[in-house]
C-alpha cells in the first residue's frame, strides 16, 4: 500500500527534481552571460524525464567515478541520474567565444520556473486527493 | 538541492557585476585625472570574468568571478593646453585613455546583468518557499 502511495507521487517528484536542476543550469548560464569563452548548457527535459521514470524503481543509480589519485576530480553527482547535459547550439556567437543568448536564457528561466510551480501544484493536488480519500469525509 | 545552488551562482554573479561597476565608477571618476596614485597618468581598468565552480553544484554549472583587473594599454589622450600646470615642454597635457561613452555602455550592461542575477535569486526564493509549503 505504501509502495503505491509512493509511486503516485513519484512522477511529479522526479519532475520537480529535474526542473530544479534545470533551474540551476539556466542560472549558471545567466550568471556567466559576460564570461569570455563560456558555453551555455542545457538538457533535453523530455528525454531525461523518460529516463527517470522508466527505470525500475523509478531511479537510475549514478555510476560512481573511481578515484585513484587525490588530483582526480571528485565528480560530484550533481546531475540527477538520466540527465545528459549538453552545450546549447548558439543562435548568435559573440566575438569573445561566449554562447549565452541572454534573452533566450531569460525566457527559458521564466518558463522553467512556471513549470516547476506547476509540478508543485500537481503534487499538492495529489496529496490533497490522498488525504481526502484517507479521511473519508 | 539544486535550487540552493541558484543562490550561490546568482550571488557570485552579483559580486562580480558589482566589482565591474566599481571599476567603471573608478574609470569615470578619473576620466580627467592627469596624475594617478603612482605618479603616472591614470589608465582605464577593465575586469576579466571567468567561471568558478560552486560547491555541490557539479561541473556542469558554474558561478562567475573576477579573475583579474587589467589596465587598458591603448595610447593615452594628448591635448594641447599650454596653460595647464601638467603641460609638457611642447604644451601638451596627457589625459587618461578612458572612453566615457564606452564606460557608460559598460555601466548599463553591468547594471542589467546585476538585475538579472537579483531576479534569479527572487525566482529561486519563491520556488523554494512554494516547495516548503507542499502538502499544507
Amino acid at each position: 500500500m505504501i509502495g503505491k502511495l509512493d509511486e503516485t507521487l513519484d512522477f511529479q517528484a522526479s519532475a520537480l527534481k529535474l526542473r530544479g536542476y534545470r533551474q540551476q543550469l539556466l542560472a549558471s548560464n545567466l550568471a556567466n552571460a559576460d564570461t569570455p569563452n563560456y558555453k551555455a548548457v542545457d538538457f533535453n527535459f523530455a528525454e531525461s524525464m523518460k529516463a527517470a521514470t522508466s527505470a525500475p524503481g523509478g531511479q537510475v543509480a549514478p555510476a560512481p567515478l573511481q578515484i585513484t589519485s587525490p588530483a582526480h576530480l571528485r565528480g560530484i553527482a550533481s546531475a540527477p541520474p538520466g540527465v545528459r547535459v549538453q552545450f546549447r547550439g548558439a543562435l548568435q556567437t559573440s566575438i569573445d567565444g561566449n554562447s549565452v543568448d541572454l534573452d533566450a536564457e531569460r525566457a527559458q528561466f521564466a518558463d522553467n520556473a512556471v513549470r516547476y510551480e506547476a509540478a508543485v501544484r500537481f503534487l499538492n493536488g495529489q496529496i490533497r486527493d490522498l488525504t481526502t480519500a484517507m479521511k473519508g469525509e | 538541492m539544486s535550487l540552493f545552488n541558484v543562490f550561490e551562482i546568482a550571488g557570485s554573479g552579483l559580486s562580480a557585476q558589482s566589482q565591474r561597476l566599481n571599476v567603471v565608477a573608478s574609470n569615470l571618476a578619473n576620466a580627467e585625472s592627469t596624475t594617478g596614485a603612482n605618479g603616472e597618468v591614470y589608465r582605464a581598468r577593465q575586469v576579466v570574468f571567468s567561471t568558478t565552480s560552486v560547491a555541490n553544484a557539479g561541473a556542469e554549472s558554474s558561478g562567475v568571478r573576477v579573475s583579474g583587473v587589467i589596465e587598458d594599454q591603448a595610447p593615452l589622450r594628448r591635448q594641447f593646453d599650454p596653460k595647464h600646470p601638467m603641460a609638457d615642454a611642447q604644451g601638451y597635457v596627457t589625459f587618461p585613455n578612458v572612453n566615457v561613452v564606452e564606460e557608460m555602455v559598460n555601466m548599463i550592461s553591468a547594471s542589467r546583468s546585476y538585475q538579472t542575477n537579483v531576479d534569479m535569486m527572487n525566482t529561486a526564493k519563491n520556488l523554494l518557499l512554494k516547495t516548503l509549503s507542499l502538502g499544507s
